[in-house]
């Protein structure tokens, strides 16, 4: 169905941005506009766009339409033709729905957390395009639309990662996540380009590519998936380009939360969902993504173990989280999957919020033992905080159990028991990490507790609606072994090439299981930290708590290698060869000029009797030639 | 009666030690004198054609080489005052400031 609605969902952020950006120009070269004019203009504009797709939902639930709107022709090449295209369908509209939403929430708490910043309209303005960004990657129709989303997000990440740009470290961290996300995307792009080739038809929208997908040879398509999931990998911090991931907590709060929560790293899964016809068609391919999720889960779950600074360990923790909706997406149970993005949106956003929360109180330290010490009474964030970390952990009924336990029940069921286990292990560490996390900084003794602290409404009415999302999202996917609709499986059903149909007594097992192993973790971290000496922290010492060093592998491999390349090509082959040869040639020229330029003196005298030498030859040339 | 080829080697001379003026010299009148002899060298040798000939056309050009010479002589020596004025000489191998080079 035709609706010019859905062009609005990305228009709105979008002109937020566009009118945020003129204010600050004006705000910075004219006089100064109060940062009400910016807030106002940067939260409605998300708030619209959720309004327009909230519409959409309603109307699709009722009527079960896909919606669609053609804006222009945006290519058109022989028979090729690309056109500027939005679809609206099920996933589509599901993602939208909670990106806008969590999003606007974002945008709400940042009102709070970046009060009085001198850059506070141009931070709007980023945060504005960054959202609509993600929108035209969540509407595209086709995958080269796609891309101009996929890039948006890779520049917004770099504006905001690199926000505070005074800062050298913040700008190194910024263009990390952005070369380690151009990895990704030449990936992605080399995909596409395979894609486009495999299927050889006229148009590349995603109905297309799945109607002529069985024209291609297997190896083609595998090729294609397999590079678009290494755009995946560097946009959804996999291993091995997660690098950039807990750099990235450089930026200010509110865009971590933004990043990790509702937008860029949960792209890589929405884009390998978006092709779901490609990855279930090719099994290989998929359990692959799964190995590779599940491992960056582990990997990710073991470093957090032992980090100090609080958004690094909440970093990871999404790392470790987007690792299983890999799992999920790539075993075929997209609904799954998205699921866990779904409920993941809500927690860890309001994680990220909270621990901004923290650390705005004490004047940003972000270690936590030094949070600790000098603790400060926040009792909403306390008990947001809590939420997040019993949701993250999997204990039931909290949104985060319902997902995690579709995916491990997934991978179980279809006979990948190493995944499984690795899952199983990974939610111990979740659960032990992230109750690590909350025993130091809430519970652990502390000597210095400040008895009131000051925090905005702003920052804390979001922390409370999220809270709600993140204890009720589980419902909204209640099993059916327990009487529920399922909702999103069904909502998500095309998708789907796989469906749990494991006997009741085995799923409730599983359950028993996962619900056993988090609440092992959090024994564990009980024991070990709830009554720490926070006055005497771990040592940052040995492999795990510097990351395995995989930074400094890939500074060794990558970085210094091709330094080395770069300055041979530099000093030799630039200076020597090339400059060498052409240099030759022009100062040649240049010599032979400057000897012209000589007889130039302007000396009467001289001009007279070059004159006279001149015509002399002249007139000896016509004497004897012509023979006077 | 002096023969033709006397007219004409009494012109060359002049015309020659104008030439050797112009270019040996470096005082601006001393220049400029050349010049008017070589211009003398040459209506002398026009006008000896012209008597040889018994034409007066040559005549006619004569008296215009003189008209213009004379026209010449007060812009030339009105250009010389204004050069000398500027530089406080009449050197010319000092006075390049009107070429474009970076040797003025």
């Amino acid at each position: 169905m035709n609706t010019p609605l859905l062009v609005w969902i990305i228009l709105a952020p979008l002109i937020g941005a566009i009118v945020n950006a003129g204010f600050y120009f004006y705000h910075i070269k004219k006089e100064s506009i109060s940062d009400k004019v910016f807030s106002i203009i940067g939260t409605i504009t998300p708030l619209i766009a959720f309004l327009i797709t909230l519409c959409l939902f309603l109307q699709m639930r009722e009527e079960g339409v896909v919606f669609t709107q053609t804006l222009f022709t945006w290519l058109s090449i022989g028979n090729l033709n690309i056109e500027m295209k939005l679809l609206g369908d099920n996933l589509a509209i599901f993602m939208s729905m909670f990106v806008t939403f969590v999003g606007w929430l974002i945008h709400i708490y940042a009102i709070g957390y970046m009060k009085g910043d001198n850059g506070f309209g141009k931070f709007f303005a980023y945060f504005n395009l960054f959202l609509a960004s993600m929108l035209i990657l969540v509407l595209a129709d086709n995958p080269i639309i796609l891309f101009i989303g996929w890039e948006g997000v890779g520049v917004c990440s770099y504006l905001l990662i690199a926000f505070y740009y005074s800062d050298k470290e913040n700008v190194i961290a910024g263009n990390k996540a952005f070369i380690a996300n151009r990895v990704g995307d030449f990936g992605f792009l080399l995909g596409v380009v395979t894609l486009f080739f495999a299927i050889g038809a006229d148009s590349l929208s995603f109905s297309t590519i799945e109607a002529n997908i069985n024209n291609a040879s297997t190896e083609l398509l595998m090729l294609a998936g397999f590079l678009l999931f290494v755009g995946a990998m560097g946009k959804s911090a996999q291993i091995p380009l997660y690098v950039w991931l807990p750099d990235a907590m450089a930026g200010p709060t509110p865009i971590s939360a933004l990043i990790h929560a509702a937008t860029m790293v949960t792209a890589g899964v929405y884009m390998v969902a978006r092709f779901h016809f490609l990855y279930s068609g090719i099994e290989d391919i998929g359990t692959f993504i799964a190995y590779i999720g599940a491992f960056s889960a582990l990997l990710a779950a073991i470093i957090a173990t032992r980090q100090q600074d609080i958004k690094k360990i909440l970093a990871y923790s999404t790392m470790s989280q987007l690792g299983y909706m890999f799992i999920g997406v790539g075993l075929g149970f997209y609904s799954s999957g998205l699921f866990h993005v779904f409920t993941h949106a809500f927690f860890k956003a309001m994680l990220f919020m909270g621990a901004g929360g923290i650390i705005i109180a004490l004047h940003h330290e972000q270690n936590i033992f030094k949070i600790a010490q000098h603790r400060a009474q926040l009792p909403i964030i306390h008990f947001t905080f809590l939420v997040g970390v019993i949701a993250i952990a999997g204990i039931p009924p909290f949104s985060g159990f319902f997902s995690k336990d579709a995916i491990l029940a997934a991978a179980f069921q279809d006979g990948e028991y190493l995944i499984w286990g690795i899952g199983m292990f990974t939610a111990f560490l979740t659960a032990f990490y992230m109750f690590r996390l909350y025993f130091i900084v809430f519970i652990a003794p502390s000597k210095h507790v400040a008895q009131y602290v000051y925090t905005s409404k702003t920052i804390t009415i979001p922390l409370l609606i999220l809270s709600i999302g993140a204890i009720g999202a589980g419902f909204l996917n209640f099993p059916a072994i327990f009487g529920g609709s399922a909702f999103v499986d069904t909502w998500l059903s095309q998708l789907n090439s796989q469906k749990i149909h494991l006997a009741h007594s085995t799923e409730y097992i599983l359950m028993a299981a996962s619900i056993l192993v988090a609440v092992a973790g959090i024994v564990v971290a009980y024991k070990k930290y709830a009554k720490f000496d926070i006055y005497n922290p771990e040592n940052e010492e040995g492999i795990i708590a510097n990351k395995f060093y995989v930074d400094e592998f890939y500074d060794k491999v990558f970085v210094q290698t091709s330094k080395k390349v770069s300055t041979f090509i530099d000093k030799v082959v630039d200076d020597k060869i090339i400059d060498g040869f052409i240099m030759t040639v022009c100062n040649e020229f240049v010599s032979f000029g400057k000897k012209v330029a000589t007889i130039q003196n302007a000396n009467v005298r001289f001009y007279a009797a070059f004159m006279l030498v001149g015509m002399s030859c002249i007139f000896v040339y016509l004497y004897i030639s012509l023979g006077l | 009666m002096i023969s033709l080829s006397s007219y004409a080697f009494v012109s060359m001379i002049l015309f020659s030690i104008g030439v050797i003026g112009v270019i040996a010299r470096r005082n601006v009148f001393i220049i400029y004198m050349s010049i008017e002899l070589m211009l003398n060298g040459i209506t002398l040798f026009l006008v000896t054609f012209a008597r040889y000939h018994f034409n007066l056309d040559a005549q006619v050009i004569t008296v215009l080489v003189i008209a213009i010479a004379a026209a010449e002589a007060a812009i030339f020596l009105s250009v010389i005052i204004l050069l000398y004025r500027s530089k406080k000489s009449l050197d010319t191998d000092i006075f390049t400031t009107l070429t474009q080079g970076e040797n003025s």
